[in-house]
């Protein structure tokens, strides 16, 4: 018997004749897989590339398009969206939502305003007051969504008609004029002030969301606290067992949120000149500011998406907005447009959730 | 007592009750003034020349709104509940001028007076009477003081308008129209703006008529047309807006602004140069004209009648402007004040 199995004196001689691949997952489709996997690693590209084209398709529609002067007009546009997008933002992550946000951009701006000019505080001093009272609002919607266990959409449904009916109380819905906080409070209008390189204007706003945007995104994804709100949105139950303080969170997220809308309303106040607590955004800020945050490809469901990719969403529908103009088509079509990209972001988002699991 | 005799006496006492409150809800007759919003100052203001109107004349008034500008259903509400509620008139300032007709339709046929405050309804002889500035009138003004200003340089002119709503709302196409006709810009249908075929129109945006419209509107016009010289606004808040953008570009000094509207907050912006000209409109006397001609209504049957010539009780228009020019009448900023509202 010449072929009789000797005992094995080593492992290594066991595995003789055995095959030497090493273990690879089935190969079908692995262009596709492979784009799938790079979405996934980078949520904001979907925007990135929709933002490419939208601009090389208005720049070919109208001369005026591409140029300095009207790009730094459309940053100088979605600023306070922006801004406020970032709110929304950190929010959504964790699975919630804030309809409040606008509301509490307006009514601090308001706040600002009248602390200066009805109290007579200093415009810094009033500035600082503002903020804290948008961070205060911003608690009070944490407290009642952790410690009280209310679903965000229904809580912040009534802060945002609390927020909005006791700014126009509050203010008797009167205007202060941009001539009045030019002379006598300018702090108030700082964010309005720009710089002008080679004759192209750009507002500090401009600067001041983008320092937010890239602040937020490095806290997003290098600090634990960061981490711990993907974690959060992703399976509350979960991050709670593996150590999140969850109750705690929430509510430090939801005071963040509200103090980046007061940011808001302060840089409100540069870009209007003027403080008048009838400003669009409290009704439609919120909208805004989920529309960008949807299209720019975080996940409602929580836990998904990256904060950049808000941006290049702001971005896409003030592109849209500005393109459309110039173009000279029905302002309804903006908003069809910007619905059939609402539409189609969430589809992305669950392909590649579903192809994930 | 057994229950029965206190269930009798429960009984008679409620009745009384009743019949007293019944008696004292006859003694008083009952007006609605139902706005477009409580928040925006015009109606704000019109609210308190009805009030103080009201008490004055011994008038009941109960004021409602639609939540915001365009709440179609909040004003059809309110007009139900004035309805039940047996009034003897009702104030409107329509959101939709057309569609509110047939829910005030069953209220004049319930016999209740309707008066439109401000916009005139679609018809306009869907309301008994109709208490309004000459939108129109108040855009011709803007507009023949513009085109006076800037004399020879008119014929050149690039003009921006800043207009209210997509919807087009009968108020924004009357002073729309007005200014371009006044500027001497030929029409085309006088019922809509956009029509027109005169090359000096930059364009036309919306506003909504505040402060964030009228500035990013006017930012996508410069966008167009970076040599804009002259711009019409709907209102003084969005006049405000788009005195922002221009100043954003450093051409708050060669261009012209003219508004309508006439707000103390606008005046003020007159009188510091920000705004050329404004058409001032008097909301306290519409709102306080129209709870008289209820309680006129309501004495003796009294319909109200309309300004000769108009098929509305005009209340009145002013130019204001501290750079008056020959042939168009106006009145000074000092004078705008003491007349401005909210």
């Amino acid at each position: 018997m010449a072929n009789e199995p000797k005992s094995a004196s080593g492992y290594e001689e066991g595995l003789k004749g055995a095959s030497e691949t090493v273990a690879s997952f089935d190969e079908s489709g692995r262009m596709l897989k492979k784009i799938h996997h790079w979405l996934h690693q980078t949520p904001s590209a979907v925007p990135m590339i929709v933002l490419i084209v939208a601009v090389i398709i208005f720049a070919l529609l109208s001369d005026n398009f591409f140029r300095a002067t009207t790009i730094s007009t459309i940053m100088q546009q979605i600023a306070i969206v922006g801004i406020i997008g970032c709110a929304q933002s950190l929010v959504i992550l964790t699975a919630g939502i804030d309809l409040s946000v606008g509301a509490i951009a307006v009514f601090s701006s308001v706040l600002m305003g009248q602390f200066t000019f009805r109290y007579g505080i200093p415009a810094p001093a009033a500035i600082a007051l503002g903020l804290a009272c948008g961070a205060a609002m911003g608690a009070i919607n944490g407290f009642l969504i952790a410690r009280l266990k209310l679903p965000p959409f229904i809580v912040t449904l009534g802060t945002w008609q609390i927020f909005l009916a006791a700014n126009f109380i509050f203010s008797a819905n009167e205007t202060i004029r941009s001539r009045e906080i030019g002379e006598q409070a300018p702090a108030l209008q700082f964010w309005g002030n720009s710089i002008e390189p080679g004759g192209v204007k750009v507002l500090y706003a401009v600067f001041l969301m983008i320092a937010l945007v890239a602040l937020m995104a490095y806290v997003l994804r290098q600090t634990a606290w960061g981490r711990h709100i993907y974690a959060l949105g992703d399976d509350a139950e979960a991050a709670q067992l593996s150590g999140v303080r969850t109750t705690r969170m929430l509510i430090q997220v939801y005071t963040l949120a509200g103090l980046f809308c007061a940011i808001a309303g302060w840089v409100m106040i540069g870009r209007f000149g003027s403080v008048s607590p009838t400003a669009s955004t409290g009704q439609l800020g919120n909208i805004q500011s989920i529309t960008a945050v949807v299209i720019g490809g975080i996940s409602l469901f929580g836990g998904r998406g990256s904060i950049v990719g808000m941006f290049f969403g702001a971005m896409i529908v003030g592109v849209f907005e500005m393109g459309l103009r110039l173009v000279g088509t029905d302002p309804q079509w903006t908003f069809f447009l910007i619905g059939v990209l609402i539409i189609f972001a969430v589809a992305v988002d669950q392909w590649i959730r579903k192809v994930s699991s | 007592m057994t229950p029965k005799t206190i269930f009798s006496a429960v009984l008679a006492v409620s009745s009384l009750a009743l019949g007293a409150g019944g008696a004292l809800a006859q003694d008083m007759t009952s007006a609605c003034l139902i706005t477009k919003t409580d928040t925006n100052p015009f109606f704000v203001k019109m609210k308190e020349g009805a009030t103080a109107k009201a008490e004055e004349l011994g008038i009941e008034l109960k004021s409602y709104a639609g939540r915001i500008d365009g709440d179609h259903e909040g004003q059809v509400a309110a007009v139900e509940a004035c309805i039940a509620d047996g009034a003897k008139g009702i104030l409107i300032t329509a959101s939709d001028t057309k569609a509110i007709v047939d829910a005030l339709q069953p209220a004049r046929d319930a016999g209740i007076l309707v008066i439109a405050l401000d916009t005139p309804l679609d018809p306009i002889d869907a309301a008994d009477a109709t208490f309004a500035t000459d939108n129109f009138a108040a855009g011709e003004l803007i507009g023949k003081w513009a085109a006076a200003t800037m004399g020879d340089a008119a014929a050149d002119a690039r003009i921006a308008m800043l207009d209210l709503a997509i919807s087009q709302p009968s108020v924004g196409v009357l002073r729309d129209q007005g200014f371009l006709q006044g500027f001497g810009v030929e029409l085309g249908d006088p019922a809509r703006w956009g029509d027109e075929e005169d090359p000096r129109i930059v364009g036309h945006e919306v506003t909504a008529g505040n402060e964030e419209g009228g500035l990013t509107a006017m930012e996508a016009l410069l966008a167009k047309d970076p040599d804009i010289n002259v711009v019409y606004t709907i209102n003084e808040p969005a006049a405000a807006g788009a005195y922002e953008a221009l100043k954003a570009v450093g051409r708050e000094a060669d261009t012209l602004i003219v508004s309508v509207d006439g707000g103390c907050p606008g005046v003020q912006n007159v009188q510091d140069g920000i705004i050329g000209a404004t058409s001032q409109q008097y909301p306290l006397l519409m709102a306080s004209l129209g709870v008289k001609a209820i309680a006129a209504f309501a004495a003796d049957g009294t319909m109200p009648a309309a300004t000769e010539g108009k098929d509305f009780t005009d209340t009145g228009v002013a130019l204001v402007t501290d750079k008056p020019v020959d042939g168009v009448e106006s009145i000074d900023t000092a004078e705008g004040m003491d007349k401005c509202w909210g």
